[in-house]
């Protein structure tokens, strides 16, 4: 999945907070339909990387193939307004990215989301996962080519986390490309192609899960033990 | 910018209990202000013993009667008086709170005036448990004296150029119940004239009639001049007031804007303040600014949400309190103008506030502390405190735009001076604030 099919580019991303390096000249492709996993340990800098790819900061250095309006992003904690209803956030948000059909892109979306039944219900009595459907669903309204989403299933529960991943997957096979960053390594393992591994800011690994395993010869460990053992080898 | 704007609104309507707080909590307060400034306290309740018996009510003077009675219910007019028989009765009803103050007329007032050997005195007995309340029943019962004290001196004054006018001119004056005929000093001189006229030249009477016709004419001479004496006795100083800085708006005239800039402080500080710091509490503030809509905008957009509400609120004041205060509507061009650069001024605070705070509680907390130390101190006047003192506080006032906001609103609506200066004066703090709310914005998406 590269050349012509590639959406997106980033290369040498260099991000820094004062004194302290939160991205040390990383570069990333993603392609159409690619689920792209980004893990690392805390701190590593996987969500300075996806705001700086959705333009919500800019990099002290490096550059991006695609404008920051061409890219779906997803925030780590919902961004809706939970005095509006599911359909006024979504009506509200296509307005703001001047979608020519704003009705058709709301139904679409409640319809997708399978939330078309809550559609008059406020965001804040909406479950946790509910929520972040919506707030993934803001962030396809546009029909991006690339979505981003910052650690999606966060404080979601087993049956939530399982309906949010078919929900992407059937995006990816719609051919979105998909850039996620996770804490959860079994999730990165059991849903990526391809795995970008980040730590302190410095991107130690990219290549499939398997490329990953391969990579640090664990034998005997599991995917999370040899990931783990990938970064003790490494220095972190 | 426009959804946005719809978006707050519509967020607000949907907010009834904050809605109703920030309506109702600035119309309270600019209300209570507004009361305090124009009026004083309640008038106190006094208990008045009056002991001038009925025949010593009247002070015979010259022939002529002055209705002491007259002057003594003066004293009653600026307190809720109520009327006791006997000095227990006062003392009681100061004793258990019932009235604030005893106010005892003694029964020898008019015999004191009339021998005008001792002044005549009138006693206070007062309750000083709640001192705000006894100062000014000190205050008012003082200047009360004071008034009756002067209109009484100048009755008296007149009576006795009543008897310098008889000494000098002449005339007739009823004494002990009979016409007396006064002689004069001017029908004297001219009875010692004809007199000296009528002694032979060498007579040695002429001589002495002469010094008595000299000092008829110099006593005459200076007795004209008493009127301005006994004026400048009367009233030995006198004011003359004139206004070197500022209008001369009168105080309840003045609670009007200052009711309003309370108003006006709190909905746009509080709503401009809430309304940014709310985008980023919902996590919304990085989605929007990634391209959908500037941050300069944004800015503009919690600006205009406040300052339109504030204006809204304002004008809704300004039509209730005219059934109450005299107000201009002819000048409502000018209402408009120190409204509108008003809650612009205000707006910018808030959404400065807003944008440093980051959080809706954080925000509004600030937004009130910060706010009433700035209007309390912008209300004190000059000679309250020490020059340099007075000197920072200016400096202060200056950089907030309560200050501003309250001469914008006293100049078109009581021509207390000119409108330019306080406008220009709120447009650049406008600017200022909203850059610093700018520079806020930068760290706003981490």
């Amino acid at each position: 999945m590269e050349g012509e099919d590639r959406v997106l580019e980033a290369v040498g991303l260099v991000k820094r907070y004062g004194t302290r390096e939160a991205l040390s000249g990383v570069s990333l492709a993603a392609s159409r339909g690619e689920l792209v996993a980004v893990i690392g340990p805390n701190g590593a800098g996987k969500t300075t990387l996806l705001s700086i790819l959705a333009g919500v900061q800019r990099p002290d250095a490096g550059s991006l193939s695609r404008p920051a309006g061409e890219v779906g992003w997803v925030p780590q904690q919902a961004a809706l307004y939970g005095k509006l209803t599911v359909a006024e956030n979504l009506r509200l948000f296509a307005r703001l990215e001047k979608v020519a059909d704003v009705e058709g892109a709301v139904e679409r979306m409640l319809e997708q989301t399978g939330l078309a039944d809550r559609r008059d219900d406020q965001v804040a009595t909406l479950s946790g996962g509910n929520r972040q459907r919506v707030n993934i669903a803001v962030g396809l309204l546009a029909e991006p080519e690339v979505l981003l989403l910052d650690e999606p299933s966060a404080a979601l529960d087993p049956r939530q986390r399982e309906r949010l991943w078919r929900f992407i997957l059937d995006r990816a096979r719609a051919g979105t490309a998909v850039i996620y960053s996770t804490h959860d390594v079994a999730e990165a393992e059991r849903y990526a192609h391809r795995l970008l591994v980040l730590a302190d800011g410095e991107l130690l690994f990219s290549g499939s899960p398997a490329e990953l395993e391969a990579a640090c010869g664990a034998g005997g460990l599991d995917f999370e033990g040899a990931f783990v053992e990938f970064l003790r080898r490494r220095g972190h | 910018m426009r959804w946005l704007l719809l978006k707050d609104l519509r967020i607000l309507r949907r907010s009834p209990l904050l809605a109703a707080l920030l309506v109702i909590y600035p119309i309270a307060i600019a209300l209570l202000i507004g009361f305090a400034v124009s009026r004083g306290p309640d008038r106190p309740r006094v208990a008045i013993l009056n002991e001038l018996p009925a025949s010593a009510r009247t002070l015979s003077l010259g022939g002529e009667d002055v209705d002491v009675a007259r002057y003594t219910r003066r004293l009653f007019e600026a307190v809720d008086p109520v009327t006791v028989r006997t000095r227990a009765e006062a003392l009681d009803k100061v004793r258990s709170g019932d009235v604030l103050a005893a106010l005892i007329v003694p029964p020898d007032v008019t015999r004191k005036l009339e021998t005008g050997l001792e002044p005549a005195t009138v006693q206070v007995l007062y309750n000083a448990e709640d001192p705000v309340k006894a100062r000014y029943v000190q205050d008012t019962i003082k200047a009360q004296v004071q008034d009756a004290s002067n209109a009484l001196t100048r009755k008296l004054t007149q009576v006795a150029l009543g008897y310098l006018k008889l000494i000098s001119s002449g005339g007739r004056v009823s004494l002990l119940g009979r016409d007396v005929d006064v002689l004069g000093l001017e029908r004297a001189e001219r009875i010692v004239r004809a007199a000296r006229r009528e002694l032979p030249r060498a007579s040695a009477s002429r001589e002495r009639l002469d010094r008595v016709e000299r000092f008829a004419a110099l006593a005459r001479d200076n007795l004209s001049l008493s009127d301005d004496v006994l004026a400048s006795v009367a009233s030995p100083i006198r004011v003359d007031r004139k206004v070197i800085h500022g209008g001369a708006t009168p105080l309840s005239s003045f609670a009007v804007p200052v009711a309003l800039t309370f108003s006006l402080m709190f909905v746009t500080v509080l709503l401009a303040a809430g309304a940014l710091a709310l985008e980023r509490e919902e996590n919304a503030f990085p989605r929007l600014v990634r391209g959908l809509v500037p941050r300069s905008g944004l800015l503009a957009e919690k600006v205009g949400l406040a300052a339109i509400c504030a204006l809204v609120l304002a004008l809704v004041m300004l039509a209730a309190l005219s059934a109450f205060v005299d107000l201009g509507w002819g000048r409502f061009p000018l209402w408009i103008a120190a409204i509108a650069l008003g809650a612009l001024g205000f707006a910018a605070m808030g959404a400065a506030i807003g944008g440093l705070a980051r959080e809706v509680r954080a925000a509004s907390l600030l937004g009130v502390m910060l706010s009433l130390p700035v209007a309390f101190l912008a209300l004190v006047p000059s000679g309250a405190v020490s020059g340099g003192a007075y000197d920072a506080i200016r400096v202060v006032s200056a950089a907030f735009p309560f200050r501003p906001t309250l001469s914008a609103l006293d100049a078109a609506l009581n021509r207390s001076g000119p409108i330019g200066p306080p406008l220009l004066h709120l447009a650049v703090l406008t600017l200022a604030f909203g850059a610093i709310a700018r520079l806020s914005l930068v760290r706003f998406a981490r």
